[in-house]
């Protein structure tokens, strides 16, 4: 009897050893680094299925945060999911691979030109990546909780919401808020710019109840504060899940921002990465994922499919971006801009 | 060759040890003593002189010194107590404390979040009773209170293990001998513990000078600690040299606590393992 269950025992290590060695074989796998909550997980089941290639799915919360992950190399993936000013940066310090667009025929297909147009600004060639969403950065408050229509950022600095404001806890996106408020360019390297944006930061501590990411859905929804600063995307979803809330593009212009599918130099198997990013292309792909995630989708032919008028046609999800003025998107700073921007911010946090 | 085989026991451990304490321990100090270009240098370590750091490294300072004189005064009846009751009575008692423990630290302190949130779970029921709102989220109260919750338990655990170990009769004695409740604690049950005393102070002192987690979550990203500064240089920033640089000084701190407890712990009577 106990011989048995020796045996038993060791065919099962065996089992597990062989099984966790096959799964490594990079061949039919895919490497997929992809921001939290930001795809229908049904359509990766889909994908395994139809092509028979496994994902292996990770997720990150902020660009800074796998940036280094794919700079270092420990960990290999084969497509990633960053924002423009960090597909910058990446392309900046060699990190990414050519697509040949050959492999990834729905993108020029169905992905609408002008939003290829737009990547220039962060891939002058078109060389490196895939726009998958786009948004802008606006502020979502509760109608129920303020005096009158919020309409601009320096309403993040009105003493009467005194803990009851949500900030973006992530660099870039605060020093935006700021340096917009004050009529500068987002991507200012000016040292009285900056310092100005930073004294008003500090100020405005105080009235802020707490930086969030993420949660800041969360606190909108369960009527936590009453104005937070929010991506676009997560407008859609916190409207549905509380009417009350309302989403604005501040009048002093805002961040517009894309975030593209780009393969890593380092990637283990760039056939399979191109595939994985032609079958997100797919129109019908494509609209799933909206559906589910609500940021808005540079796929035309998906927007197409969207039966819901109201959704199809709406201002937050698809904003006709030439009635705002100052729309800018991030542009990569240098190693010595990003030192000097995250000096400043952490004089704020420590204030 | 029974003592020879009983070492090979012990391989296990020092692979671990080696791998995951003197590995990292050692690239700590090689990115923190040197620059980009690799080059031997101070500047990470000299860094935390600017006024911001040092705020944030005396703060972190001052809240878990608070967060662990809390838990101290919390823990040692608490521990007095349980060493009082028979087996049965106190494995009960020891089961409800160290219950929540099975549950994720993340998972805890994120429950907390939602307890004092402005429309959570407690003030929901202080409203209900017509009571003032308690508005301690986002503030270093709420840190410390998230601090004394979650490191309470190691606290209790070395002061339960050195009050158990105390002979009876030397209490006995004592109160023979005409002490009374108060003399007794003072001048027999005190120093006797002294050792769990100083172990329990290390063992909430140390996580919560270091913690980040706690003041995020709880301090609404408002508060910074010496712990947040050096997470940032790592996710955010990406200044691996300058984050070691700070996690070197922080050292300094814990080495100087371990100083501290060798001194009045010399026999390790008050380890908990």
């Amino acid at each position: 009897m106990k011989r048995k269950l020796f045996f038993a025992l060791c065919i099962m290590t065996f089992g597990i050893f062989a099984t966790a060695c096959g799964s490594s074989n990079a061949k039919d796998t895919v490497y997929v680094y992809n921001w939290g909550e930001y795809l229908d997980p049904e359509t990766l089941t889909m994908f395994e299925e139809e092509t028979g290639i496994k994902v292996v799915y990770d997720e990150f919360e902020t660009n800074e945060i796998m940036y280094p992950k794919i700079e270092s190399g420990a960990t290999a993936y084969d497509v990633v999911c960053p924002s423009d000013y960090m597909i910058a940066k990446m392309i900046d310090n060699n990190l990414l691979a050519e697509i040949n667009w050959d492999n990834v025929p729905n993108a020029k297909a169905n992905i609408g030109a002008q939003y290829f147009e737009t990547s220039k600004e962060f891939d002058p060639e078109n060389k490196y990546s895939v726009p998958y969403c786009f948004g802008t950065v606006g502020i979502l408050y509760n109608k129920t909780m303020v005096s009158e229509p919020i309409d601009s950022w320096a309403d993040l600095w009105d003493e009467q919401y005194k803990d009851n404001i949500l900030m973006q806890d992530s660099v870039r996106d605060a020093f935006m808020v700021a340096l917009k408020k004050n009529g500068y360019s987002m991507n200012s390297l000016n040292t009285s710019e900056l310092e100005a944006a930073k004294n008003d930061l500090i100020e405005q501590k105080p009235l802020v109840q707490a930086y969030v990411i993420d949660q800041v859905r969360d606190k909108m929804i369960g009527n936590e504060a009453a104005i937070g600063v929010i991506y676009s995307g997560e407008a859609i979803y916190t409207q549905r899940e509380n009417p009350d809330l309302e989403y604005v593009i501040p009048k002093e212009g805002t961040n517009v921002w894309i975030d593209s599918w780009v393969i890593p130099a380092n990637c283990p198997n760039k056939e399979n990465a191109e595939k994985f990013i032609d079958f997100m292309c797919r129109a019908d792909i494509a609209m799933m994922n909206f559906e589910y995630i609500t940021y808005s989708t540079p796929n035309d032919a998906a927007r197409a499919m969207i039966e819901d008028e109201a959704l199809r046609n709406s201002d937050i999800a698809f904003p006709d971006l030439s009635k705002y003025n100052a729309l800018e998107t991030f542009s990569y700073l240098g190693e010595e801009g990003d030192a000097l921007y995250n000096d400043l911010w952490e004089e704020v946090k420590a204030n | 060759m029974l003592k020879n085989k009983k070492k090979w026991f012990a391989a296990p451990f020092l692979i671990w040890s080696v791998g995951f304490i003197l590995i990292p321990l050692g690239m700590v100090f090689y990115y923190g003593l040197r620059d980009k270009s690799g080059a031997f240098t101070l500047e990470n370590v000299l860094a935390i002189g600017t006024p911001e750091r040092l705020k944030a490294l005396w703060l972190s300072l001052l809240l878990s010194f608070i967060a662990t004189i809390i838990c101290l005064l919390l823990g040692y009846p608490l521990a007095s107590i349980l060493s009082k009751m028979s087996r049965n009575q106190h494995s009960m008692i020891v089961m409800i404390f160290i219950l929540p423990m099975w549950m994720n630290f993340l998972l805890r302190t994120l429950a907390w979040q939602t307890l004092l949130e402005k429309t959570g779970v407690i003030n929901n029921i202080l409203t209900f009773l017509h009571l003032p709102a308690l508005n301690i989220i986002n503030t270093p109260y709420a840190i410390i209170l998230g601090m004394v919750y979650n490191f309470l338990p190691f606290m209790v655990l070395p002061l339960y293990n050195s009050l158990t170990k105390i002979d009876p009769s030397v209490i006995n004695a004592a109160r023979d001998l005409g002490a009374n409740g108060v003399q007794t604690f003072c001048k027999i049950t005190l120093p006797l513990t002294v050792p769990g005393i100083i172990s329990g102070i290390t063992m909430v002192f140390v996580p919560a000078l270091t913690t980040f987690v706690i003041s995020s979550l709880l301090g609404g990203s408002k508060i910074l600690l010496i712990g947040n500064i050096i997470e940032q240089q790592f996710t955010q920033a990406s200044n691996w040299q300058l984050g070691s640089g700070l996690s070197i000084v922080l050292m300094i701190f814990i080495i100087i606590n371990m100083i501290i407890t060798s001194i009045f712990d010399k026999d390790g009577e008050g380890a908990v393992l």
